[in-house]
């Protein structure tokens, strides 16, 4: 046993062991300040057993924000090695991980984790319900993200990274790839999925079924509905990457030949499975987004959303679409001139439902009255810089103009400018806007602007030359180059784009820190003055754990702007209000797949077979118990009264 | 703060526009040395155009609305409008512009599909020479089989000639590319890829493998040299005539994953293996006999070590 620890545990290089130390002080920190203040209780209590949808959506962003970091110095970590030819600060071998890791960690454990932070903090408020359909789901599904994604970030100190990249083709991944890197990635990946396969199911059950009275399909917010169209996406998609993954772990682990090159195995196969789950992925992260800035847009335009019927119809077709599209991902594999102009088509067709989007936001603006505050700044610094994304995006789906882009900086280029100009922007527009939802106090107006003006510019800065890179024929995933290529003035400039990101994501950090400080408490529901959804509704900044005292009744769209203009006011009578109880099997269960897959990762089976009898436990457990734990409890008119009536004072 | 960064926020965007300006014309898929890479560029022109026009259509609107509407001082309360909430009318026109310009970009897309599926109309009448390109982790092996000879790590052709390229690889999945002379297309085992590519100008160009296929997959590139008409044929009588034979022996030591350096052979590995035809078995059964095992980490790294420095003494002689 000692001698697996000794083998795996990476101590060959400084950078590593730096990174180990400084994982190790961090530990011991927060056992040492858990312990100090007595707060272990209160941590398992109020947050690791919670089902509230806040409490988890909070967890969400902040594993998310810890991810994003993560993956930010991965990112870094390549343009340092990429800045001048001839780099020698990484080893092939070393870039190879972080690239791997940094592609997998930004889509897997940072983007759709901070999207679902935010739709379960704010979905079931905006659609006036208590929490989602299946709180203790919800509890599991968060639970075994978190530890899918500890799974895959261990590799980094123990035993090494995945190095086939994020797309993990075979047979790379399975004949070219050494150590346990890719078996990291298969379960990690496995695991997490588990959980958003749960959410997709937990969020569709919770629209469809628990909206509030007089919320139709067509009054629901659009934040709502670019939830509901994701969660089906979800449902559809998922099953597919857990069965590929599935596959190639047999192939990995139990030696089966499904996508080897001998003995019949089929790499394309790895390809258009991974794909066919991989294009609805990206909508996956993107759809939601859409949804927020359409929010945000319409909250400080001060203005209701343009085109709310279109937008709804775009985003359904949309998500249609982005099924039918995967072979654009290798138009370069031969396929027919006739095969390459059907997917040539259905790829570029999507620009027309996100056409139609963004004139309606355009549309929005008009006539609107805007303040530009930091969430606005993000939505509506969206619109230019993802259209750069969109324009790029049809010049890649023009399948034989792609012969010169596929595998090139343009792709990269492209990919960024819509993940980042379209998902990243979001999950920071929400972040600052919801900010005083989940927290009761905003951030910092000053040191949010610092934030957005050197992100964006050097989001910018970062990226443009990166099509001009494609142009002049530089391949991804290179680790380096030569001088004699041409390449060392556009990555300069790149590299110094990415480190004001890197400058832009330390600010925003600093300003959690600093709002929690300085920033006037907020008090009432409607922080910003301008909410027009029912999250707003929420009688205090941080709603309260049953979210509503009386269940709002909603008369149109927009239903708490109409209920501003109503303003009349009813005698209230509170009733009490059944909640569901606190449970500790979901993150049981969730370290004991942790420790299957780990099992699974090294092929050690009494481990394998430990967690997987952990989990048959936790499930029994559950089984056995449910109907006590689903009795839930109720809380009393004068808890009730009690938080509501701090608002008024 | 907004106004503070704005002459910044311009200066900013003037150079980078400065920079695609200028950059443009030096950049290898801007500056095509074959019929196929000029169609592409064409096309890539083509569609560059449209996506301008979008973009400064967006854009002004978009400055417009955001300069006009923003929350002010001496903010003008009758353009506030805020119950507008759609307009049938304008919501149809901009359904049906992009659908207008998705038909004006995939007709000349499918055209250009069909038309690099045939070898190029200039010298339709020349019959093309045949080149297998195979890749093998982390090298091109190209293989002449009517005038029986091999190369690796470049490929010589005449000039004006059309040449099919019928890629394939050894084992991972590589992607075959020249910007200047053309598209790329992927070289997978078992499988064969018709590639028709023409140079129009004597030189030499880039090429590489695009597809990341592990550790040696940046050092995988080839020199694509374009000679003249009889320059190439003294080349092949004086290859066929004085470099060594293909040993099977040779031929499974480049199924061993690195680099090696520039190499020709006077005859072509297809009497050995046909990678078009073989899943891939043969190179991981030639990785077994060498020792070379999946799964063991040290070996592996070591290996690295050794072709890393065996790429840098790589020297380039193909005249």
């Amino acid at each position: 046993m000692f001698d697996f620890i000794k083998d795996n545990l990476i101590l060959n290089d400084p950078m590593l062991i730096g990174a180990n130390i400084s994982i190790l002080l961090s530990v011991i920190g927060i056992v040492f300040i858990l312990t100090y203040f007595k707060k272990w209780k209160w941590l398992w209590t109020e947050w690791l057993t919670t089902v509230d949808h806040k409490k988890i959506g909070i967890m969400y962003i902040i594993a998310a924000i810890v991810m994003l970091f993560r993956g930010g110095v991965d990112a870094l970590l390549m343009r340092a090695q990429l800045t001048v030819p001839n780099n020698e600060f990484l080893t092939s071998h070393h870039y190879n991980e972080i690239f791997t890791t940094h592609g997998t960690i930004m889509i897997i454990f940072m983007a759709m984790p901070f999207v679902m932070g935010l739709m379960n903090v704010v979905v079931p408020l905006q659609i006036g319900a208590r929490d989602v359909a299946f709180p203790y789901l919800n509890a599991l599904s968060f639970w075994s993200f978190f530890f899918g994604a500890i799974l895959f970030n261990i590799s980094f100190v123990f035993g090494g990274s995945p190095d086939a990249g994020w797309t993990n083709y075979a047979p790379l991944a399975i004949e070219g790839s050494t150590g346990p890197g890719i078996n990291y990635y298969l379960l990690g990946l496995q695991i997490s999925g588990i959980g958003t396969l749960l959410t997709g199911i937990n969020f569709i059950v919770t629209i469809i079924k628990m909206r509030a009275p007089g919320m139709t399909l067509l009054r629901m917010p659009m934040f709502t509905w670019t939830s509901l169209v994701t969660a089906f996406i979800i449902v559809f998609a998922f099953p597919v990457l857990t069965v590929t993954l599935a596959l190639m772990t047999f192939d990995r682990i139990f030696g089966t030949h499904f996508f080897t090159l001998a003995d019949g195995g089929m790499p394309m196969l790895w390809a258009n499975l991974f794909w066919i789950w991989g294009h609805p992925e990206v909508y996956i992260v993107i759809l939601p987004a859409f949804g927020i800035f359409s929010e945000i847009i319409s909250a400080f335009a001060r203005k209701t959303l343009f085109g709310y019927k279109s937008m709804v119809i775009s985003i359904v077709t949309i998500s249609f679409l982005s099924f039918l599209v995967w072979v654009h991902h290798f138009f370069t594999m031969g396929g027919s001139a006739a095969v390459n102009s059907v997917f040539s088509i259905t790829t570029m067709a999507i620009a027309i439902p996100t056409g139609i989007k963004i004139f309606n936001w355009l549309l929005t603006l008009y006539k609107g009255r805007i303040e530009f505050s930091v969430p606005m700044l993000w939505s509506v610094g969206f619109i230019p810089t993802f259209l750069i994304g969109g324009v790029t995006g049809v010049m890649l789906g023009m399948a034989a103009a792609d012969f010169q882009y596929h595998n090139s900086y343009f792709l990269v280029a492209h990919f960024h400018y819509t993940l980042i100009a379209g998902t990243v922007f979001a999950c920071f527009a929400g972040f600052v806007f919801w900010y005083p939802k989940m927290f009761g106090h905003k951030l910092n107006e000053r040191l949010g602007k610092w934030t957005f003006w050197f992100f964006t510019i050097g989001f910018n800065v970062c990226f443009l030359p990166q099509f001009l890179l494609g142009f002049d024929g530089m391949p991804r995933r290179v680790y380096t180059y030569g001088p004699e290529d041409g390449w060392t003035g556009l990555n300069v400039i790149s590299t110094i784009g990415g480190i004001g990101m890197g400058i832009a994501f330390m600010i925003l950090v600093y300003n959690v820190y600093y709002s929690f400080r300085y920033s006037k408490r907020e008090t009432t529901g409607d922080v910003w003055g301008n909410g027009r959804t029912l999250e707003w509704a929420t009688t205090t900044a941080v709603a309260p754990h049953y979210n509503f005292a009386v269940v709002p009744e909603v008369k149109g769209y927009d239903a708490f702007w109409l209920m501003k203009q109503e303003k009349q006011k009813e005698k209230i009578e509170y009733k009490p209000i059944h909640m569901p109880s606190n449970a500790g099997t979901p993150i049981v269960m969730s370290a004991f797949f942790f420790v299957a897959g780990f099992g699974l990762v090294f092929k050690l089976w009494w481990i394998a077979i430990l967690g997987g009898i952990g989990v048959l436990a936790c499930l029994a457990v559950r089984s056995l118990r449910s109907h006590k734990e689903d009795e839930g409890y109720y809380v009393s008119v004068d808890e009730i009264l009690k938080t509501e009536e701090k608002k008024e004072a | 703060m907004f106004k503070k960064f704005k002459p910044l926020i311009s200066v900013v965007m003037g150079l980078l526009f400065l920079i695609v300006l200028s950059g443009c014309s030096e950049l290898a898929v801007f500056d095509p040395k074959g019929p196929n890479a000029e169609t592409l560029r064409d096309l890539i022109m083509y569609s560059i155009y449209f996506m301008l026009v979008i973009m400064i259509v967006v854009y002004v609107l978009f400055a417009f609305v955001i300069v006009k509407f923003r929350d002010r001082k001496n903010f003008n309360e009758k353009d506030h409008e805020p119950n507008i909430h759609g307009s049938t009318k304008l919501e149809i026109i901009w359904t049906l512009i992009p659908i207008v310009i998705i038909i004006a970009l995939s007709i000349p897309t499918v055209k250009v599909l069909y038309e690099l599926e045939q070898p190029p109309k200039e010298t339709a009448h020349k019959e093309p020479i045949v080149i297998h390109a195979t890749s093998a982790d982390w090298k091109w092996i190209f293989s002449y089989p009517e005038e029986d000879i091999e190369t690796i790590n470049y490929v010589n052709v005449p000039e004006d000639h059309p040449i099919l390229f019928k890629i394939t690889s050894a084992d991972s999945m590589s992607s075959f590319w020249v910007p200047q002379i053309g598209g790329q297309e992927y070289g997978m085992p078992g499988m064969v890829n018709d590639l028709y590519l023409q140079a129009d100008e004597p030189g030499i160009y880039d090429g590489m493998n695009s597809n990341f296929t592990g550790e040696g997959m940046t050092h995988q590139k080839f020199n694509f040299v374009a000679l003249e008409e009889d320059e190439y044929q003294n080349w092949l009588k004086d290859t066929q005539e004085n470099a060594p034979e293909l040993t099977e022996e040779t031929y499974e030591k480049l199924m061993l994953p690195e680099t090696v350096e520039e190499l020709t052979f006077s005859n072509t590995h297809l009497d050995i293996v046909d990678h078009g035809v073989d899943s891939g078995e043969y190179a991981m059964k030639i990785r077994e006999k060498y020792g070379i095992e999946v799964g063991v980490q040290d070996e592996e790294e070591n290996d690295q070590e050794e072709s890393d420095s065996t790429d840098e003494s790589n020297s380039h002689h193909h005249h």
